[in-house]
């Protein structure tokens, strides 16, 4: 894998009886699955799982050792379909990926999962990207668990909770033969902490073991009469044997005295926030130790309805809290006290807002509120009418700070390919487009503004397909080659062509899911000795049936890409046009020349590192060139010049050389003012005689000049 | 209180920053030194240049593990780093910063967010608003250019935050446990220490700090004849008032440096008209004529470009930038795009407009240099092409594009002298319109059709008492966008203002 390696941390997969492991929550849970006699271990890269797809990647040495079938899925839903394995097998079998948007392209295998149970334990880890930092639309994965029925498991977040989740994930799949998802959300997966490792486990039947025994069974097959009956045994069968088994090893927790007026429910991702608040209230220490009665729900799907109804009987008034909306705990737990008949005050959404994260200060406002209201005894005067400074407004604030969303790095490739759009809408008016998923995404924002939609990953063709009318102007498309390959090729790409879609879609090929952590993908040029690269996107559009495909194979040439853009919107060919636009991720692209440049130099080899400049003399501040760029290195300098008003342009030491505003200020007509400066490490002996010849005759024009005019020294 | 055991620290930076190498850093310190320490990032796209956020919690070691939350919360953090200057202020704004606990330590540098750096005039934000929002909301504060310190030191700004982090001193290690980290830290150990060390020693800055000012006094050099007129031309300066004399001198060096000195003559007797005319109270209106009159002199055509590009200073400002050693060798290239405009504009007037005036000749004229045109200006054959263009000196004032900046010029002055005497208010307006003029080709036009609405609708407001408020407003509308869509807004308003709304 390109972004970095995972060589260190490949290392912590060894550890073993004793050891204790050092790191994110997401590598604990890799190595708490080969703790547990994982047999495959499948799934699809995205904040905030990507991490152990890495680490896996990397250790492929380890995983044959241990005789653990490892792949880097090709979608969600092709990991989901993985989990087949464990249908007919009793093999253990893991897969991960992000959700709730990865679980929505996995949901047809899951739901087919779900239906015919399982026989080897199944286990899938979403990351849930919600709250701060998320890139995706907020929603929550619950919904998703109680319609297929899979147990869903939501340990507090601390490495140990986290690594016994995932044995007990495993256990309780197989005990009830259903499978599990363990949801583990943006920070727990990044938490840094400890837990004390066991030896690894090699799995008991190995999926060569069930290559060389095939079974079946029809009655595990989704198919009429099979499928009704599959229904039933979920209620009838599997519910109770989960139930009892959480019950049995008590995954759900307790803490804070036995007896209380008041009481807490939380999921258990939310448990760490919910201490914080008691703890700033006075009625929690740092360590746990609660004044209030704590029901902590480890697994939030299915409710456990004994240990539900004896915490909430005996007290006045119960505070559910749980994250995001709908409310399906919230209402789970109401209907059991309705049904049984117990009076017991619930709270829940109301105290705690609707929608949206529960972070410190909300949650600290929350509990103020239920506790002062019910049970005003606990709480100190201070939290009953605080008294601690609001946050003051500050106006003044407000109207300075900038807004910083994330955009394209230094250099990126993709860049030139907006600019370029940008310049063509300029000449040709507006057109519709569609966006994607990927860093490409960027567009949207300033300076660009591109883009009208997304639709999910590797649609954006797809999105554009109602807009089609012949002889109007074009719809145009992005889709990256992440998205291409994922779902892009049949549901964009196979659809246009086959619909005879007259728009344009621009492929953005930056070598890498780059966006994910530069995971290699079908089309990456790189030579990765266990997977299968290098093969072209054109040839699997062309094989679609695509004729009007070009290659560009040097995004930063903002002209070409232009007029390949403007022949696309305008040829009289009918059928779908398609733009394959290539250059490598720069981020990864350093990560990988970098220390080998540097290398070259110390050896004494000839390098030539370009950076650009801008003259400041001749740039007057008008800011044309950062309209059609946004590049973090090219940014603004106030001049110690008093005739000059506003900054001008300038470009600073970070910048990679990729040449994208020389080609922009060229191909828009901008300004002279950029130039490039090549410097030559251990230049040959004819690049020396020229310089010096070329030196010496600049000096002697220069000072020819010079000795006729007046010049001012700064 | 178990509370009072524990610190809280926050981070926030701009994706690429490093945040991610400075907390494990910080986890390390705390681990190493008998504490447990948890951190939290949210990693993603965040990553990708935009502000990000990570947070540490540490207590001392004991018996049973503390809970740890896995976010900052409002009024609830101890030690507050953040990586950039506006970062600094977001942190504020998001109540990370309170005035009775938090250790707020920053980095004065600035990364420009995109909405600064695309506007037409000065988008910058204000960093005195951040100098000002952190001393007023942090119990302590420690700002400095960290991001210098630790680029003069070879490093990355994760090593001087933690120097910083080390010289405040709120947390309950020693620099010589900060430095230990460091030691560990693999190739770069050396470099990261001189930056932590820098850091450490960094007096904190109490306001941002200025760029310096270049001083005015100008050292010349030149032949006899030319340093005896430049001597009594700055005799003439002296003659001016007080306060315009500094960018006087800045203007007549820009449009001596621009033609010659009787161009700078000729710049410094229109100066002087005006001074005579110019009422006592207001010798603002002067400073800034000079200003704006040098600007509009030393117009930006071909032959200037050149004349820059083929300078010594500029070449040496070059291999500095790039940090050329003696044994490297150096390519320069330029990223022309000459259009058959700049091309008619070094033409005698008639003959340019002869091309101007028909369609045809001009488009004939502009398949022939419309073009993208590379040149390697150190090269023999580039530098001698740009040496001989920027040497058409001598041509210049027989050019159209000479005739039209005049013809421009002269309209402007004289639009100004009208309303000198009555109106000094607006004339003062009137001359800060001129900044609106920058770019080259497209741009250039869009910036000049700006300018040009502001003066055709003048007649507008111009014997309201409040004209000079409206053409102020106009001005700082056209410096929002570039088309001017904001401009118009601002003129349509007045115009609704004074005759009602168009249908009414």
């Amino acid at each position: 894998m390109a972004e970095r390696s995972f060589a260190k941390e490949v290392e912590k997969l060894r550890l073993g009886n004793g050891d204790t492991f050092r790191g994110e929550g997401i590598l604990a849970i890799t190595k708490a699955l080969l703790e547990n006699g994982v047999g495959y271990v499948g799934g699809y890269q995205g904040a905030p799982i990507s991490h152990l797809m890495d680490v896996f990647a990397d250790a492929e040495d380890l995983l044959s050792e241990l005789g653990v079938r490892f792949e880097a899925s090709a979608s969600e839903a092709t990991a989901a379909a993985m989990l087949a394995a464990s249908v007919h097998y009793p093999i253990r079998g893991a897969v991960s990926f992000k959700s709730t948007v990865g679980t929505n392209v996995a949901s047809d295998a899951l739901a087919n999962l779900a239906s015919g149970g399982v026989t080897g334990g199944a286990l899938i880890i979403v990351g849930e990207d919600y709250g701060e930092g998320s890139s995706i639309m907020q929603e929550r994965s619950h919904p998703f668990a109680q319609k297929s029925q899979i147990w869903l498991l939501d340990p507090r977040p601390n490495l140990p909770s986290i690594v016994d989740a995932v044995g007990h994930g495993f256990a309780l799949s197989e005990a009830s033969n259903t499978p599990v998802m363990l949801e583990v959300r943006i920070r727990a997966c990044h938490v840094h902490g400890h837990f004390d490792t066991k030896d690894n486990v090699p799995p008991s039947f190995t999926v060569r073991d069930a290559l060389e025994n095939p079974k079946r069974k029809t009655d595990r097959i989704v198919l009429p009469p099979a499928s009704y009956l599959h229904e039933k045994e979920k209620v009838e069968q599997r519910l109770p044997a989960a139930i009892d088994y959480i019950q049995e090893h008590k995954l759900n927790e307790h803490f804070g005295p036995d007896q209380g007026d008041i009481g807490i429910i939380m999921q258990g991702g939310m448990y760490n926030n919910v201490m914080r608040a008691l703890q700033r209230m006075g009625l929690a220490d740092l360590y746990g130790d609660s004044k209030v009665p704590l029901y902590v729900m480890n697994v939030t799907y299915p409710l456990v309805p004994d240990e539900v109804v004896d915490f909430c009987a005996d007290k006045k008034a119960v505070l559910m809290v749980e994250e995001g909306h709908p409310a399906c705990l919230e209402e789970a737990v109401a209907a059991l006290l309705f049904k049984h008949k117990i009076k017991t005050d619930l709270s829940g959404k109301g105290v705690l807002p609707l929608a949206g994260e529960l972070t410190g200060q909300v949650m600290l406002d929350g509990l103020r509120s239920f506790i002062t209201t019910h049970a005003p005894h606990l709480v100190k005067d201070q939290d009953r009418a605080p008294n601690e400074p609001q946050l003051r407004p500050q106006p003044e604030l407000d109207d300075t700070v900038p807004a910083r969303p994330p955009g394209f790095c230094t250099g990126c490739p993709e860049r030139p390919i907006f600019a370029a759009t940008k310049l063509v809408e300029e000449e040709l008016g507006p057109h519709h487009i569609s966006s994607d998923i990927g860093c490409h995404l960027f567009s949207i924002m300033p300076p660009f503004e591109i883009g009208g939609t997304t639709m999910g990953y590797g649609l954006g063709p797809a999105s554009s397909s109602a807009l089609n009318a012949k002889g109007a102007r074009r719809s145009i498309s992005f889709v990256g080659d992440g998205g291409f390959w994922h779902n892009g090729l049949t549901s964009s790409i196979g659809n246009a062509s086959f619909n005879n879609h007259d728009g344009v879609t621009v492929i953005v090929d930056n070598y890498y899911s780059a966006a994910t952590g530069g995971q290699d993908i079908l089309s990456s040029r790189a030579n990765n000795k266990s997977r299968n690269t290098n093969n072209p996107i054109a040839k699997a559009v062309k094989g679609m049936g695509v004729k009007w495909v070009r290659e560009i194979d040097n995004t930063y040439d903002v002209v070409k890409m232009r007029e390949t853009l403007k022949e696309a919107l305008t040829t009289d060919e009918t059928g779908p046009k398609v733009i394959v636009a290539s250059s490598e991720c720069m981020l990864n692209r350093q990560r990988r020349e970098r220390p080998l440049k540097a290398k070259a130099i110390a050896e004494g080899q000839t390098i030539t590192q370009p950076k650009f400049g801008v003259d400041e003399d001749i740039c007057t501040g008008d800011h044309a060139c950062m309209r059609l760029s946004g590049c973090p290195s090219l940014t603004v300098k106030k001049l110690d010049d008093p005739l000059r008003d506003d900054p001008v342009a300038y470009i600073d030491q970070s910048c990679v050389g990729c040449g994208n505003c020389g080609e922009v200020a060229d191909a828009a007509i901008l300004c002279p003012s950029f130039y490039k400066a090549e410097r030559i490490h251990n230049p040959g002996t004819a690049h020396k005689i020229w310089r010096t010849l070329s030196s010496s005759f600049m000096s002697w024009l220069q000072a020819r000049r010079d000795r006729k005019s007046l010049r001012f020294e700064a | 209180m178990a509370q009072d055991q524990i610190i809280k620290l926050a981070i926030l930076a701009v994706g690429g920053q490093g945040g991610g190498v400075l907390t494990n850093w910080i986890v390390d310190l705390a681990e190493q030194n008998g504490w447990v320490a948890q951190s939290t990032a949210v990693a993603g796209v965040a990553q990708r240049t935009g502000a990000t956020i990570y947070y540490v919690e540490m207590a001392p070691q004991q018996e049973k593990r503390p809970i740890f939350s896995l976010a900052p919360s409002v009024g609830d953090v101890d030690i507050l780093i953040a990586a950039e200057l506006m970062e600094v202020g977001r942190a504020i704004q998001r109540g990370f910063v309170s005035p009775n606990r938090t250790c707020l330590i920053g980095s004065s540098h600035r990364l420009h967010a995109v909405s600064e750096k695309i506007n037409p005039g000065d988008g910058r934000a204000e960093d005195q608003v951040i100098f000002d929002a952190a001393h007023k909301s942090a119990q302590s504060v420690l700002l400095h250019n960290y991001d210098r310190l630790a680029i003069q030191n070879g490093s990355y700004i994760s090593a001087s935050l933690f120097g910083a982090l080390a010289a405040s001193e709120a947390l309950p290690f020693t620099p010589t446990q900060f430095e230990a980290i460091l030691e560990l830290s693999g190739r770069a150990a050396a470099r990261s220490i001189a930056a932590f060390k820098a850091a450490l020693k960094a007096e904190p800055l109490t306001a941002p700090e200025l760029s310096e000012q270049t001083s005015t006094a100008a050292k010349a050099q030149g032949p006899q004849k030319l340093m005896a007129q430049w001597d009594a031309l700055q005799q003439r300066i002296a003659q001016l008032p007080n306060e315009c004399q500094d960018m006087a001198l800045a203007g007549l060096k820009k449009s001596i440096e621009f033609q010659d000195v009787a161009y700078g003559e000729h710049y410094l007797t229109t100066l002087e008209r005006f001074a005579r005319k110019v009422p006592a109270k207001h010798p603002d209106i002067l400073t800034e004529l000079a200003k704006h009159l040098a600007n509009a002199m030393a117009y930006d055509d071909l032959i200037r470009v050149a004349d820059l590009k083929t300078r010594r200073q500029r070449l040496t400002r070059i291999e500095s930038e790039v940090q050329l050693q003696s044994a490297d060798g150096l390519k320069l290239t330029e990223y022309f795009h000459p259009r058959a405009e700049e091309i008619c504009g070094l033409m005698p007037p008639k003959l340019g407009r002869w091309f101007e005036d028909s369609p045809k000749r001009f488009a004939w004229l502009d398949r022939r240099v419309n073009k993208g045109r590379r040149i390697r200006s150190n090269g023999f054959w580039g530098f001698s092409t740009l040496y001989l263009l920027g040497g058409l000196k001598w041509w210049r004032k027989h050019t159209l594009r000479d005739q039209i900046e005049r013809d421009h010029c002269a309209a402007w002055l004289a639009e100004i002298e009208r309303h000198l005497a009555d109106h000094p208010d607006l004339a003062l307006e009137l001359i800060k319109c001129r900044r609106l003029i920058k770019g080259y080709s497209d741009t250039h036009h869009r910036s000049l059709s700006k300018f040009a609405r502001i003066f055709e609708h003048l007649p507008l407001v111009a014997n309201l008492p409040d004209a000079a408020d409206w053409v102020r407003r106009w001005r700082d509308a056209a410096l929002m966008d570039e088309n001017g869509d904001a401009l118009d807004g601002a003129i349509k308003t007045v115009e609704i203002a004074l005759k009602g709304p168009p249908d009414a």
